[in-house]
């Protein structure tokens, strides 16, 4: 449990610092940089919680093709000399973005959860649930939830024609 | 448990803080990002840590349905992902378009949606 706790705050922190120098950062480019590491960190995140598929596809998709078409736009549409401004709301942005950490924190804190280690077999209950995640993760999506995976599929299509109809060269 | 959604919530008001404060309309997209993906931390560790009521009910009934329950949050964050995907696909799509039309990706001068 102690070593678990080591690389959870390892983590954690390394998360938070890169976090944070995605959005402080001047240089653009660097906080797309730092953004891959952010997911890194979580992906690692998803590994230690038992989520090995979740962890792999996260790399995959975020850290993988999300960092690389934010970074294909950076180099597409860089204003060298502008960087990454803050706009004339900071204020503002500070006092919302606190709110709503502290109402989450609190939520979070003085919530009574109902958990699984308290079970009298909770641990033959996280042992028995989460091994094979892959494969009972695709008989759930393709038996209880087969709407919003019909959904999802029309969706990606829809973003890829809407993608392509939007930066088409115009004649 | 705790733990996990503490970092969740922090993360998230980071991101919060970045999409409403830049300017750059990719910075604003990268903060969205990472406002998805502490979303996704928090459902993963809600699945891993919560018990469903399923299992709360019946902690004896270990069968595969009721085992699966405790998933939903995996499969939640798998959703997450996909129109996460989506949401950056379209959301370069319109940077790149604003930026052929203005030649600027500052979204404080963005204020017309035709040309």
């Amino acid at each position: 449990m102690l070593f678990q706790d080591v690389i959870f705050w390892v983590l954690a922190i390394v998360g938070v610092a890169a976090a944070l120098g995605v959005v402080f950062l001047k240089d653009i480019f660097r906080s797309a940089l730092l953004l891959v590491l952010v997911f890194a960190t979580i992906s690692a995140h998803f590994f230690m919680l038992g989520a090995e598929f979740l962890g792999v596809v996260q790399l995959l998709i975020y850290a993988g093709a999300i960092c690389i078409l934010i970074i294909f736009a950076i180099m597409l549409t860089r204003n060298v000399q502008s960087g990454n401004l803050p706009n004339r709301l900071q204020g503002p942005a500070f006092l919302i973005a606190a709110l709503v950490l502290a109402t989450l924190v609190f939520v979070a804190v003085d919530t009574d959860w109902r958990l699984i280690d308290a079970l009298p077999n909770g641990d033959a209950i996280v042992d028995r649930a989460f091994i094979n995640t892959p494969f009972k993760l695709s008989k759930l999506m393709l038996e209880n939830y087969a709407v919003a995976f019909g959904a999802a599929a029309v969706l990606l299509l829809g973003s890829i024609i809407g993608a392509l109809s939007l930066v088409r060269e115009e004649e | 448990m705790e733990k996990f959604l503490i970092l969740s919530a922090i993360l998230f008001s980071i991101g919060l803080f970045g999409a409403l404060s830049r300017r750059n309309a990719v910075a604003v997209l990268m903060s969205l990002e990472l406002m998805f993906t502490s979303v996704t931390l928090a459902a993963v560790a809600m699945s891993r840590y919560v018990s469903s009521r399923v299992v709360a009910l019946t902690p004896a009934d270990t069968s595969e349905a009721a085992i699966n329950t405790l998933l939903t949050g995996q499969v939640f964050a798998l959703f997450i992902i996909v129109v996460a995907a989506a949401e950056v696909a379209l959301g370069l799509g319109i940077v790149i378009a604003l930026y052929r039309q203005r030649q600027t990706v500052d979204i404080t001068q963005a204020n017309l949606m035709r040309r």
